[in-house]
């Protein structure tokens, strides 16, 4: 896979259209990997110039702020917005709720000003440009639901960019009963992802899981990493990762184009 | 003696203000002991959800069956008040049912209040009996155990006892207009009273009077004691609910505050020209605690939101940690903050409002380290809330005092922050393979 780095697009004298944050899940994580050459290779089918900072991409610093660490945080902030405003980026884009609430709306004040994109919200775009065409066919008439993640859906308002790419798959879209503003946390957020939750009678993503099966899904989407590994996790504890699927929707939207 | 009713009343109503007004000060004091930030901004958009949260309940019609019947009472609260006004001007002048002269329309007011006093009796039956007999969940979690759980009935009763008091007047005054008694002129419509006047009939009317008169008294006296009892009582909302919608936080939900002290901070380490032995800047005060443990250390709103809580438990039964057992409940957050805040309020009434340390604060003496690591930061509980409290706001200002003051972090966060320190992701890759997803096959 040719991905291109801030650093040699800028040696050639050239500027993308948009940065691709690809975030530490996205870097790291074996799940989440897939998860991003999935939108590479969305991005590449629909011709948009993009770029990622690779090796000068650092943690964002969500989750040492969420632990309470906002020195640690400030510090992360800080060197990222410096590499960025070195490369004079405008435009953003990242697969993480988590990197998108953190860059969006906790950079600004610490001097780092881009148009930030939840990748639904950008593919959501490329379609309505005509930059990017579906076929239905792959999903047709499948039952997929969906899990809000919180940091997209109550923390930033964005319900509705991943449902409708959903229902341009031709997919039947079925709510949980916790849904949208109402949605029940996966049970990542808050660097709960990091340690072992406190003593309670269930976890939180068997909860939110047992919420998904309800709907009797085939699929159930998720637009987040870590939500991703949370519902899978939760899944395979009620043993039907074998009937159930947990995918991402730009994993969903990249196997509807065989790509 | 003549004027003796007159000056009776006008002794309690100067009382039950007064002792009212006593108490906003009070209130006023505590909430100011928080730390300070400017909500000056955006004015026409806080008036916008003042209106609409405050007012106009938006909040309220998620869960219907409780939110019409809310509707109900606070209609019938805000509404059968206009009646207090004219029971006033009646009470310190010796004038009986002095807007008669309205004629129809008064008529319809007053029908309208008995139509909204009847309607209120029944929400309010309806509502003990949610607490009392069907016992829903968020009723009955374990910070609710005594005082909030009786506060709740007391609430229901006295709005119980106002109402009837308030239809047993106007039954018997209709009585007394109809048997023509001096001083009682026929004036107001009564479709609901009129049900309990039969009950009078045959009564002298020297007997009837004195029930008119009693309920009249007791009735005004009712308030009078309600609006005193708000300060102790989660009742307070109804007050409160309106700036708390007006202050409430106009930012998206997932931005946390950037704390301005750690900003210098991290400028300083940043800048390779800073020099450290240079003179301090003119704003160059001590750094400030990092983070709260203690009311004191929280933001003004965080307090004025402590006490417009209504204890409702919406956020609580919303919470994913307190839905799955864990011991983090939202409204106990906010409870807590208030018992405490009233805890340093008294002892600063006490030390002639200075405050003496009592070797207590909020963080573990109220709120425990369990219940603040317990949180995802889903936000569920800020957007379940009727009345824009954000108890998120403070679980992450006592984790930032945690961390930062205490290096009190549990341990496998440690090594994640640790991780982000040394190779700029949570967990231990290096950095120099950020990129390698690109060449790996599969
Ligand atoms: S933000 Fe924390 S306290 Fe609020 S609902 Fe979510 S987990 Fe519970
Ligand atoms: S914080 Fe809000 S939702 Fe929670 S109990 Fe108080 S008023 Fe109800």
């Amino acid at each position: 896979m040719n991905v291109p780095t801030m650093a040699s697009l800028f040696a050639e004298g050239k500027e993308p259209e948009v940065l691709f944050w690809v975030g530490c899940a996205g870097s790291f994580d074996d799940r989440a990997k897939k998860i991003t050459k999935a939108f590479v290779k969305l991005l590449e089918k629909a011709g948009v110039s993009f770029a990622v900072l690779g090796t000068e991409e650092s943690c964002s610093g969500d989750p040492a702020k969420r632990a309470g660490n906002e020195f640690l945080f400030q510090m992360q902030a800080v060197t990222n917005i410096e590499v960025m405003n070195g490369y004079g980026i405008k435009k953003v884009v990242t697969a993480c709720p988590h990197c998108f609430n953190t860059l969006k709306n906790e950079y600004p004040g610490l001097g780092g000003n881009y148009e930030v994109m939840h990748h639904t919200q950008f593919l959501k775009q490329l379609l309505e440009e005509g930059r990017l065409t579906l076929q239905g066919g792959t999903f047709r008439g499948k039952r997929i639901t969906f899990h809000d993640p919180c940091y997209l859906g109550r923390a930033n308002n964005v319900y509705e960019a991943p449902r409708e790419l959903i229902r341009k798959l031709d997919a039947e879209l079925v709510e949980m009963k916790n849904c949208k503003q109402r949605g029940l946390c996966c049970g990542a957020g808050g660097a709960q992802m990091f340690k072992e939750a406190e003593k309670g009678d269930k976890e939180v993503n068997i909860e939110r899981t047992e919420q998904a099966l309800e709907t009797q899904p085939e699929i159930i989407a998720a637009a987040c990493p870590f939500c991703n590994t949370m519902m899978t996790d939760g899944v395979k504890n009620k043993e039907k990762e074998g009937a159930i699927a947990v995918m991402d929707i730009a994993e969903l939207m990249s196997k509807a184009e065989d790509l | 003696m003549e004027y003796l009713p007159n000056i009776l009343f006008a002794v309690l109503l100067i009382a039950g203000i007064g002792y009212f007004t006593r108490n906003v000060k009070k209130l006023r004091r505590n909430i100011m002991l928080g730390r300070d930030i400017d909500l000056s901004d955006n004015k026409p958009q806080r008036w916008k959800n003042m209106m609409r949260i405050a007012l106009g309940q938006s909040k309220m019609v998620v869960r219907p069956i409780a939110g019409l019947m809310h509707i109900i009472v606070y209609l019938g609260f805000i509404i059968i008040n206009i009646e207090v006004l004219e029971i006033i001007i009646d009470g310190l002048l010796g004038t009986h049912r002095v807007f008669a002269f309205m004629g129809g329309f008064y008529d319809f007011l007053i029908a309208s209040f008995e139509i909204l006093a009847l309607l209120v009796i029944v929400a309010v039956v309806v509502f003990w009996l949610r607490r009392n007999a069907l016992k829903l969940a968020r009723f009955v979690k374990p910070e609710m155990k005594g005082w909030p759980k009786n506060d709740a009935n007391w609430i229901l009763y006295i709005e119980l006892i106002l109402m009837a008091l308030f239809l047993t007047m106007n039954a018997s005054d209709l009585q007394l207009q109809r048997m023509e008694v001096a001083h009682y002129t026929e004036a107001g419509s009564f479709p609901v009273s009129q049900w309990i006047t039969p009950l009078f009939e045959g009564m002298s009317a020297s007997t009837v009077v004195l029930i008119e008169r009693s309920a009249w008294w007791l009735h005004i006296a009712g308030i009078l004691f309600f609006l005193n009892y708000l300060y102790y009582s989660k009742h307070l909302h109804i007050l409160l609910a309106f700036p708390n919608t007006y202050f409430g936080n106009l930012k998206p939900k997932g931005q946390f505050s950037n704390n301005d002290a750690v900003t210098k901070e991290v400028r300083l380490m940043m800048d390779p020209n800073a020099d450290p032995f240079a003179a301090p800047a003119e704003d160059a005060t001590p750094p400030d605690k990092f983070g709260a443990s203690d009311v004191k250390d929280l933001k003004w709103v965080q307090l004025l939101s402590a006490y417009t809580c209504t204890e409702c438990g919406r956020c609580t039964s919303e919470c994913p940690a307190n839905q799955t057992g864990k011991k983090l409940s939202p409204r106990k957050i906010m409870m807590d903050t208030r018992d405490r805040l009233e805890e340093v309020g008294r002892n600063m009434d006490k030390n002639k409002g200075t405050f003496v340390d009592d070797g207590k604060q909020l963080l573990d003496d109220y709120i425990t380290r369990e219940e603040l690591w317990a949180c995802t930061s889903c936000n569920a509980c800020v957007e379940a809330c009727p009345v824009s409290i954000d108890p998120l706001s403070i679980i992450m200002d006592m984790r930032q005092y945690l961390v930062m003051e205490q290096s009190a972090a549990p341990a496998e966060l440690n090594a994640m922050m640790g991780n982000i320190e040394n190779n700029g992701a949570p967990w231990p890759f290096n950095q120099m393979d950020r990129l390698n997803w690109a060449s790996e096959t599969a």
